[in-house]
């Protein structure tokens, strides 16, 4: 009698104890209240979610331009839009759904929410870069949008190559507003990709060796590098194309030592791994969903895990077939030709894997796992014409019809928004802690995946049969006018499917079933914790005995203690094997990084009118990165405890 | 509850809570940053090279090559910057605040002479951004190291000013230490470029 009391001591203590620490961690890490708060407020949930809402709200926006597209295409001559807004519409989608859709959705936004959570920390690397990359990003975004709706805007196509894009072809500052939009993104996603790669190496939880980090990481930590070394290749190459338009420089300019073809070989450095990196995301999507949704560990995560650094090594070395048309040496052409060809391996052991994942799994239909296999199908229609157009005497045919451009949204609308909307059904749940609705997630999924193939399959055709791309309308004695119907219905399917999904977003979130921790019974560790997770999301810091790690948990798995609940204290672990080494205090909430990325706007958007806004712009920017890098309060105790690491 | 009381605990209160050098985290995160600037200029010289094979003469005649004299005098600067940025690093190691704001501040003094001799460098390039397509290279090499020197001076002045407070302890030795670590890679990235300006139109 007297031992039971004595336990019962022991466990309500243990409550009290519990109840004392969530307390103080809820205070300790709480998100900034009110309006300036919002502004303030650098926690990595409340960043990617933001980063996910911006760009769905983008891709409605270029989704808007693509129906303005169809529209117009629908009929023969038609005059709906002229030719100039066409030229606007068409390069302003393109540019939205690649800078400010795909990659910040699909690596800014599931990375920053989901990488720390997934690692077992309270919030990501130098939050404040993170929370300034977003409004960065959204500084860039008004730029091109901005110009479009006031009808200067950038109208070069999204590759925006010279001489069409430089000083003699393009005066006014459209092309301008995109160069410079290409600036604002691209810092952003270098940004976010020293935060993410420098997560995933130092704050995994202790257990999570490099071999039991889940994919999803590994593909993190794959496209970060991936964009460190491509990113900068279209920011020093947009920076030539504003030099030669704005001060008079002659990068691009043959008849004074400059060449054409350097933009195309700088842009395309930047642009083929650009494409792994809108790929990529949706491959680690993929690769974690089949785990959850067939009750198994992934098939071959040694072999996944090569193809992934495979496909980052590779997508260096293919940039050139997007040329092909300018008269290159057939050498370079050959090697170029096989080396595209070799992007098949790693893609193709990728798809085996998920495959034999599938056929040995248990499998649980549920909407997720349907979005997965439309893009099983759709990409692997994409695919395959990947190789065809990597064969020279193919490519010079096709190049510029509609045969590229249903290429190309097979490949990007299959790899990179179905995976999205298969990643946003799965973690919704674990975001807002509420279920979407199976029977409206099913008529998006049909609405979405007929309209998808009923828009873009002809587009094969009408390529095949001539239709270059970028021309505003067509001659009914062309032939091309039934297919192109066919596609603008499909269009009008497509967009209906999205309609869907936003009422179904809405109407979930305010009256859903709620979710519970772990809706999908998923290993891994954002399951860890409640729906959606607390600001400090993990009251007790995890540990981890395998790959899925909830799945591989002992019964009695080490917990996390000795983290200061008092201060934003991070736990810093080795590189490879995850052992503890450090205690680090996480950089708090803060006004500057808001203040520094509005400087840094305003002095980019001043260069495109006046250089002198660079020396002038300099000064805001110096003053506000000062503030933001000032120290307030005490740091932790002196150096001596530690010393330097031999 | 059960389950809590049975679970191990893996105690990390022990663990110190600064560190300086490859354990700090934004050791780490100023070396992804050297990554993407080192990208920015190895396309930038790819660049040079790039517009050198499709010209015959190099650099475009009349052009001259650069003058060497503003050249030389900043390399011999730069190179004379090390020994302090490495002196920075061992006394904040040894949490030496005084020795460290002196550092900094001879290092600031330092970065802010070699911006000093670019101005007069970039008058010696023997050509003007406008002129050509190797002109315009020239200047964008010169141009985007001058941005890193100055940014660099920028905040070793910072992290100077800081040693003169009280808030010079913990983590902000780190900083030093870190900011040694890129000011190496400051000057390594002028040899670089140094040696494509300066040798290449003599030399290839």
């Amino acid at each position: 009698m007297i031992e039971t009391r004595e336990a019962q001591i022991v466990e309500e203590r243990a409550v009290r104890v519990r109840q004392g620490e969530r307390e103080r961690l809820a205070r300790t890490w709480a998100h900034p209240a009110g309006f300036w708060g919002w502004f303030t407020n650098v926690s990595h949930t409340a960043i990617g979610i933001r980063y996910m809402v911006t760009s769905f709200i983008f891709f409605l926006l270029g989704g808007v331009l693509a129906a303005l597209m169809r529209l117009q295409l629908a009929y023969p001559e038609q005059h709906l839009l002229g030719p100039d807004r066409y030229n606007q519409i068409f390069t302003v989608h393109g540019s939205t759904m690649i800078f400010l859709v795909v990659v910040p959705m699909m690596f800014q936004g599931f990375g920053v929410y989901l990488v720390p959570l997934m690692c077992g920390t309270r919030n990501i690397a130098f939050p404040r870069l993170n929370a300034f990359s977003y409004y960065v990003y959204v500084g860039g975004g008004l730029l091109l949008w901005i110009g479009l709706l006031l009808n200067i805007g950038a109208d070069a196509g999204w590759f925006a190559y010279p001489p069409l894009s430089g000083p003699q072809f393009s005066p006014g500052k459209r092309v301008d507003f995109w160069a410079q939009m290409i600036t604002f993104t691209e810092v952003s996603a270098m940004a976010v990709a020293v935060c993410l790669a420098t997560t995933i190496l130092r704050y995994r939880a202790p257990g999570m060796t490099l071999n039991r980090m889940p994919i999803f990481l590994w593909e993190k930590l794959v496209l970060s590098l991936m964009v460190m070394f491509a990113m900068p290749a279209v920011m020093v190459v947009s920076s030539m194309l504003l030099l030669d338009r704005l001060v008079g420089t002659q990068f691009f300019n043959p008849a004074e030592a400059g060449d054409a073809l350097l933009y195309q070989h700088l842009f395309w450095f930047f642009g083929h791994p650009e494409v792994y990196i809108l790929f990529l995301p949706g491959a680690a999507i993929v690769s974690t969903l089949l785990a959850a949704h067939c009750r198994r560990e992934i098939f071959g995560y040694t072999p996944i895990v090569v193809s992934v650094v495979a496909t980052g090594f590779l997508s260096f070395s293919v940039w050139v077939h997007h040329m092909f048309a300018t008269g290159l040496p057939q050498t370079s052409e050959s090697f170029f030709t096989a080396a595209t060809l070799m992007i098949v391996i790693p893609t193709g052991t990728q798809f085996f894997c998920w495959i034999a994942t599938i056929w040995n799994g248990r499998l649980q239909f549920q909407i997720p796992m349907l979005w997965v296999s439309g893009f099983v199908a759709t990409f692997l229609v994409g695919g395959l014409s990947g190789p065809i157009l990597a064969s020279v005497p193919v490519d010079t045919q096709v190049h510029d019809t509609y045969f590229v451009v249903a290429h190309f949204h097979y490949v990007i609308i299959g790899g990179s928004i179905f995976t999205m909307f298969a990643g946003l059904y799965h973690w919704i749940p674990k975001m807002g802690g509420f279920l979407m609705n199976e029977t409206l997630g099913k008529i998006h999924f049909w609405l979405f995946f007929v309209g998808f193939n009923m828009t873009f399959f002809p587009m094969h055709i009408l390529g095949l049969r001539g239709m270059p791309r970028r021309i505003y309308t067509y001659p009914p004695e062309m032939h091309w006018s039934g297919l192109n119907l066919l596609a603008s219905i499909g269009a009008i399917f497509m967009a209906a499917g999205v309609l869907v999904f936003v009422w179904n977003f809405l109407q979930s979130r305010w009256s859903g079933e709620r979710a519970g921790d772990n809706p999908w019974g998923a290993g891994g560790l954002e399951w860890a914790t409640t729906s959606p997770p607390p600001e400090y999301n993990f009251l007790e810091l995890p540990t981890v005995n395998g790959r899925e790690a909830l799945w591989d948990a002992a019964p009695n798995q080490p917990i996390v203690v000795g983290l200061r609940s008092d201060i934003q204290e991070l736990l810093v672990t080795h590189s490879l094997d995850a052992e503890p080494q450090l205690k680090e205090k996480s950089e708090g909430h803060s006004i500057w990084p808001f203040l520094a990325a509005i400087a840094v706007s305003l002095t980019f958007v001043g260069s495109i009118f006046n250089a002198w806004a660079v020396p002038i712009g300099a000064i805001p920017v110096i003053a506000t990165l000062v503030g933001w890098l000032w120290p307030r309060g005490s740091s932790p105790p002196a150096p001596e405890v530690v010393g330097k690491e031999a | 509850m059960e389950a809590y009381r049975e679970k191990l605990l893996l105690d990390v209160s022990k663990l110190p809570s600064v560190a300086i050098g490859r354990r700090n985290v934004s050791w780490l995160g100023n070396i992804f940053y050297m990554v993407i600037e080192g990208t920015m200029f190895l396309l930038v010289i790819a660049s040079y090279f790039y517009l050198r094979s499709r010209s015959v003469d190099w650099p475009p005649a009349p052009y001259m090559p650069p003058a060497l004299r503003y050249g030389i005098a900043n390399v011999v600067i730069l190179l004379l910057s090390l020994l302090p940025a490495r002196w920075i690093q061992k006394r904040a190691a040894a949490g030496d605040r005084p020795n460290v704001r002196v550092g900094l501040f001879i290092l600031a003094a330092m970065a802010l002479v070699a911006i000093v001799v670019r101005w007069f460098e970039f008058g010696a390039l023997n050509c003007r951004w406008t002129d050509n397509g190797y002109a315009s290279t020239v200047w964008a090499l010169l141009g985007v190291h001058t941005g890193h020197l100055i940014t660099e001076f920028i905040e070793t002045f910072l992290i100077g000013a800081i040693a003169c407070t009280p808030k010079m302890e913990g983590n902000r030795f780190a900083d030093a230490d870190t900011n040694s670590v890129y000011w190496y890679f400051v000057v390594a990235t002028a040899l670089i470029c140094d040696l494509v300006i300066y040798g290449a139109p003599r030399f290839i």
